[in-house]
This record gives structure tokens, C-alpha cells and sequence, in this order.
């Protein structure tokens, strides 16, 4: 009787718990639709800013996103797949494995602006790359890397080392055990670090700020040498320190509107793969 | 002479001596049965012969093991081409998240062979041999995982026999198996003697009657005794043996 009320009660602590989870989430993404949908329109999303930013679209700083998403992956994707394996395949259990891991853990840990500093000292400055996208990318990469690593890490463990021994024993070698049957069953939840640093880059403002964010830049770039506007950046300005406050503040919700909306979209879109790259792992 | 020969074998799992001094010989299609209480070192000595030991960190080995009166631990042997003529079949079936098609040409495809109609035939009569053929014969491009666990072990089975291995070694192939399963593996054990040498761990006393000519006898990392079934079953000349067959312990 007592444990039946005791398990009552736990139950619902716990479904009110994730029902404010919800709740909030709905809140937010409510608050952030009705204050921003009212400017977004094809003009909004498809023209530069004019009036000091006060009207006209965002155009520059959604490709300036995008720019940077894409440049931070191709650089942060591969070496962290690739280290990811290494880790989990190749090294030895021993001091630098666990080294690496810890090194990636605390990487993991370090705020944002930091990796701002270091990103504008090193790629900036030291490179001589400039404020441009290639810095920018490259900022962001390195704070994405950890997450790619560890997902790549946690995806390879899962995978049952039955089906390693079964390649084995088959004659194969260790490469081809891993690339024919550790990583397509793998793949699925690495695709879940794409997701996850994805959402991460399009949203920090702190790396950008020093390596590659303009204030206001009416153009597209042309090469990766080139400065860009990004969303969160753009939203930060029109919120704090853009030429009149006040009249950009519709276009500082359509913007955040914009840029949530992006994160959402990048997030299906993975997700519809990932349960496409899963079913098809066991077809083949 | 022998198709497996095992001379003083020792071997260590860092400071655990879990070989104790095997010597074992087998002769060519002839079924092979280990047997042995739990933790004795059966699939130990299975791995040995194909090395899959070495995957396992800090194990030490010493002694000979001969295969066609090769030593399969001297320099400059290639693993692979070992585990190629040393097939082996898991406890659990453990098929590839692939086609059934995919499963059986698997070893065949890592192993270099890209003929598109000589890797059907392969597969064809893989699965015919494993006494699959019948079952799957339509639904070759479905996933591995529709099949039933006794279907599955024996598409494991197939996929062993894809390489044309000369060995296949099997670690209770059986046990995770139900009853009519089990049957039907005994079956192809027993026919595929004809072609393979086969080892065989198993826990099963009539299992290991029913399909072996041979059984050995571990007992805490030794071979306590290795002699014809027949003999083993009817007149084990070791106390332990006898209390191990008649179930007293283990
Ligand atoms: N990877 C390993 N690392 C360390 N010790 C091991 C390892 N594998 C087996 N052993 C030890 O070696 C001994 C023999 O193990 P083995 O798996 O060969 O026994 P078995 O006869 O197959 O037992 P079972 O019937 O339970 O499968 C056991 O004491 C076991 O604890
Ligand atoms: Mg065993």
C-alpha cells in the first residue's frame, strides 16, 4: 500500500519535473515566435540591412552562418572522427590514451571567450588570416572538436565487439573491420556530434567576435579571407549597441527567430539522416 | 599427419596460467569435442589455434601449435591468412547488421575477391552446406537480423564456410539455441566432417557423444583426458572425467 503511494508520488515529482522541461521550452520558442514572426517575411530573409540596420533584411549574417557552420565542420568533422577512432581503436590503453581523453575533457570545459582569445592571437594575428571566415572557422572548430570526439568515442563503444571478433576471425584486418563494420553501424549516432555541434557553432557569439564577425557588412564574402556578418552576433548588436535600439528591436526577434529557426531545421534534417543511415546499416 | 598439433602448449592471461602443458593431436575430418567445467580454459585453447588470443591484451604463450605441420606462431606468418583457413563460430550468433547475401560474402569481399559471379556461387553453396539454402534462398537482400537465432547461427556458419576455411572451430555453436536448432546443427556438424576438421567446445554431454570422434577433457587449464568419444563416455580412465560426464561436478 505505502509502496504504491511512494511509487505514486515519485512518479508524478517526476512527470512535473519534465513537464516544466516542456513547458519552458514551449515558453521560450512561443515568446521568441510571437515577438519575431511579425518581420519575417522573403524580404527580411533575402536583402542586406539598410538604415543602420533599422530596416531591410539579415541576408548577410544567415550566409554568414551558414558560412561559418560549414567551414567550422570541415574542419572540426573529419579530425574529429578521425581522432575519435584512433582513440577508441587504435591507441593502447595506457598514458597517452588516457591523456588525450582527459586533454579532451577539459577542452571540452573551457568557456567560449576563451577560445575567442586564443582563436584571434593564433589564427588572426600569428597567421596572419585577418578577421575572416577561415579564422572564424577554425575559432569555432577547435571549440566543437571535443564534442565530436566523445560522440565518436561513445558511437564506436556501443558497437558489440562480437561483430569485431566475427571480422576478425573472417580474415580481415583491422582497417577493414573497421571500416566495413565498425563505422556503418557507428555512423548513426556519430551523426549525433554533427547535430550537436552543429546547434553549438551557429549559436556562439564569443569565438566570432575577435576572428571574424563584422558589425555591419552590406556584401557577401567572396573568399575565406573575407570578414562576414553572423546571426548571433548580428542579435547581440541589434540588442546593445546598434544605431537605434529601439526601432531594431522587431528585427532583433526576427532575427533570433531566424536563428533558432536554422538550429531547428539542421537538427531534423540530421536527425531524418540518422534514422535513414540506421535502418539502412542493416540492409546494406 | 595430423591436421592440428599442440605440443606443450602454456599460456597466460598476464599472471593467470590458463594452459596448463596441452598437447593435443587431431587428425583430418575428424570432429573434435572439448569438455570441461566452467572457466577450464575450453575456448582458450579454441582461440589458440586461431589467434584470436592475440586480441586480448597482456597474454603470454609458449609451446607449439602446428597446423598442416606449420608452426602458426613462428615469424612471418600471416594472420589473416591463418583465420582464412581457421574458421570459427561464436557462442552467440553474432550475424553483421548486413544482408544475408552481405554476410556470407563478406569474407570473401575482405579478402580481396571482387568476382561478382563467383561470389554468388560462394554464397550459394555456403549456404547450402550450412543447410540454410532452403530457408533464405528468396529473401537474400533482407536484413541478417530477420532471421531466427538457429537460422542465424547457421548463416554464421555459412559465413565461416565462404572462405573454404580447412579448419572450423566452433565455442558452444549451440547453446544459445533451442532444441530443434541444436538438432539441426548436430546435423550439419556431422556432415561437415566430411570436408572440415572440426573443434568443438560444448557443455552438453550427449552433444558431444552425438557428434564427435574425440573428446578432451580440461580440467583447470589441463587436459585431464583425450582419448576416442567411444571411450571417453563408456570407460574415462580418470576419476574426474568420470565425475564430470556422469554430472557430479561442473
Ligand atoms: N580475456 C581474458 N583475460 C583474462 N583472463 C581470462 C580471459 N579469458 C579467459 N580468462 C581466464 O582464463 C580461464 C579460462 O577461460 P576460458 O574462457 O578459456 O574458459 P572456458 O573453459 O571456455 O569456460 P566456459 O565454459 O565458461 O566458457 C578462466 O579462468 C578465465 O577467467
Ligand atoms: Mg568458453
Amino acid at each position: 500500500m505505502t509502496k504504491s503511494i511512494n511509487q505514486q508520488i515519485a512518479f508524478w515529482i517526476l512527470r512535473i519535473m519534465s513537464s516544466l522541461v516542456v513547458l519552458f521550452l514551449v515558453l521560450i520558442l512561443g515568446f521568441i515566435i510571437s515577438k519575431g514572426i511579425g518581420v519575417i517575411n522573403w524580404k527580411f530573409l533575402t536583402t542586406m540591412p539598410e538604415d543602420g540596420m533599422t530596416k531591410g533584411g539579415i541576408y548577410p549574417a544567415i550566409i554568414g552562418t551558414f558560412c561559418l557552420v560549414g567551414g567550422s565542420m570541415l574542419f572540426a568533422f573529419p579530425i574529429g572522427v578521425m581522432s575519435g577512432i584512433f582513440i577508441h581503436e587504435y591507441a593502447p590503453n595506457g598514458f597517452f590514451k588516457r591523456f588525450v581523453q582527459l586533454m579532451t575533457n577539459n577542452l571540452a570545459g573551457v568557456p567560449s571567450i576563451v577560445f575567442g582569445l586564443f582563436g584571434m592571437s593564433l589564427f588572426v594575428n600569428k597567421l596572419h588570416f585577418g578577421d575572416s571566415i577561415i579564422a572564424g572557422s577554425l575559432t569555432l572548430g577547435l571549440l566543437v572538436l571535443p564534442v565530436v570526439i566523445r560522440t565518436t568515442e561513445e558511437a564506436l563503444k556501443s558497437v558489440n565487439d562480437s561483430f569485431r571478433l566475427a571480422s576478425y576471425g573472417l580474415g580481415a584486418s583491422k582497417l577493414q573491420t573497421i571500416w566495413r563494420v565498425v563505422l556503418p553501424i557507428a555512423t548513426p549516432n556519430i551523426i549525433t556530434g554533427l547535430i550537436l555541434s552543429i546547434g553549438r557553432v551557429s549559436g556562439e557569439t564569443a569565438p566570432i567576435l575577435f576572428t571574424v564577425a563584422a558589425y555591419y557588412l552590406p556584401k557577401l564574402p567572396t573568399s575565406m579571407y573575407d570578414q562576414v556578418m553572423a546571426l548571433p552576433y548580428h542579435l547581440y548588436v541589434l540588442s546593445t549597441s546598434g544605431t537605434d535600439i529601439k526601432a531594431s528591436r522587431d528585427m532583433a526577434y526576427g532575427t533570433a527567430l531566424v536563428l533558432v529557426a536554422i538550429v531547428l531545421i539542421a537538427n531534423l534534417i540530421a536527425n531524418a539522416l540518422r534514422k535513414f543511415l540506421s535502418k539502412k546499416v542493416k540492409m546494406n | 599427419m595430423y591436421k592440428i598439433e599442440s605440443k606443450d602448449v602454456n599460456l597466460y592471461y598476464g599472471e593467470h596460467h590458463a594452459l596448463k602443458n596441452i598437447s593435443l593431436q587431431m587428425k583430418a575430418n575428424t570432429v573434435t569435442a572439448l569438455i570441461g567445467p566452467s572457466g577450464c580454459g575450453k575456448s582458450t585453447y579454441l582461440r589458440l589455434l586461431n589467434r584470436m588470443n592475440d586480441l586480448i591484451e597482456n597474454v603470454r604463450i609458449e609451446g607449439t601449435v602446428l597446423i598442416d605441420n606449420k608452426d602458426i606462431y613462428a615469424r612471418g606468418i600471416k594472420i589473416d591468412e591463418l583465420r582464412k583457413k581457421v574458421g570459427m563460430v561464436f557462442q552467440k550468433p553474432n550475424p553483421f547488421p548486413k544482408t544475408i547475401f552481405e554476410n556470407v560474402a563478406y569474407g570473401l569481399r575482405v579478402n580481396g575477391i571482387s568476382n561478382k559471379s563467383y561470389i554468388e556461387e560462394r554464397v550459394t553453396r555456403s549456404l547450402q552446406n550450412a543447410a540454410l539454402w532452403e530457408e533464405v534462398k528468396d529473401k537474400l537482400k533482407k536484413s541478417a537480423f530477420e532471421l531466427s537465432g538457429g537460422q542465424q547461427q547457421r548463416l554464421c556458419i555459412a559465413r565461416a564456410l565462404a572462405i573454404e576455411p580447412s579448419i572450423v572451430l566452433m565455442d558452444e555453436p549451440a547453446s544459445a539455441l533451442d532444441p530443434i536448432s541444436t538438432a539441426k546443427i548436430e546435423e550439419l556438424i556431422y556432415e561437415l566432417k566430411d570436408k572440415y576438421t572440426i573443434v568443438i567446445v560444448t557443455h552438453n554431454m550427449q552433444q558431444a557423444a552425438r557428434v564427435s570422434d574425440r573428446t578432451a577433457f580440461f580440467y583447470i587449464g589441463e587436459v585431464v583426458e583425450y582419448n576416442d568419444t567411444k571411450e571417453i563416455f563408456t570407460n574415462p580412465k580418470n576419476q574426474r572425467t568420470q565425475n564430470y560426464i556422469t554430472g557430479r561436478f561442473g
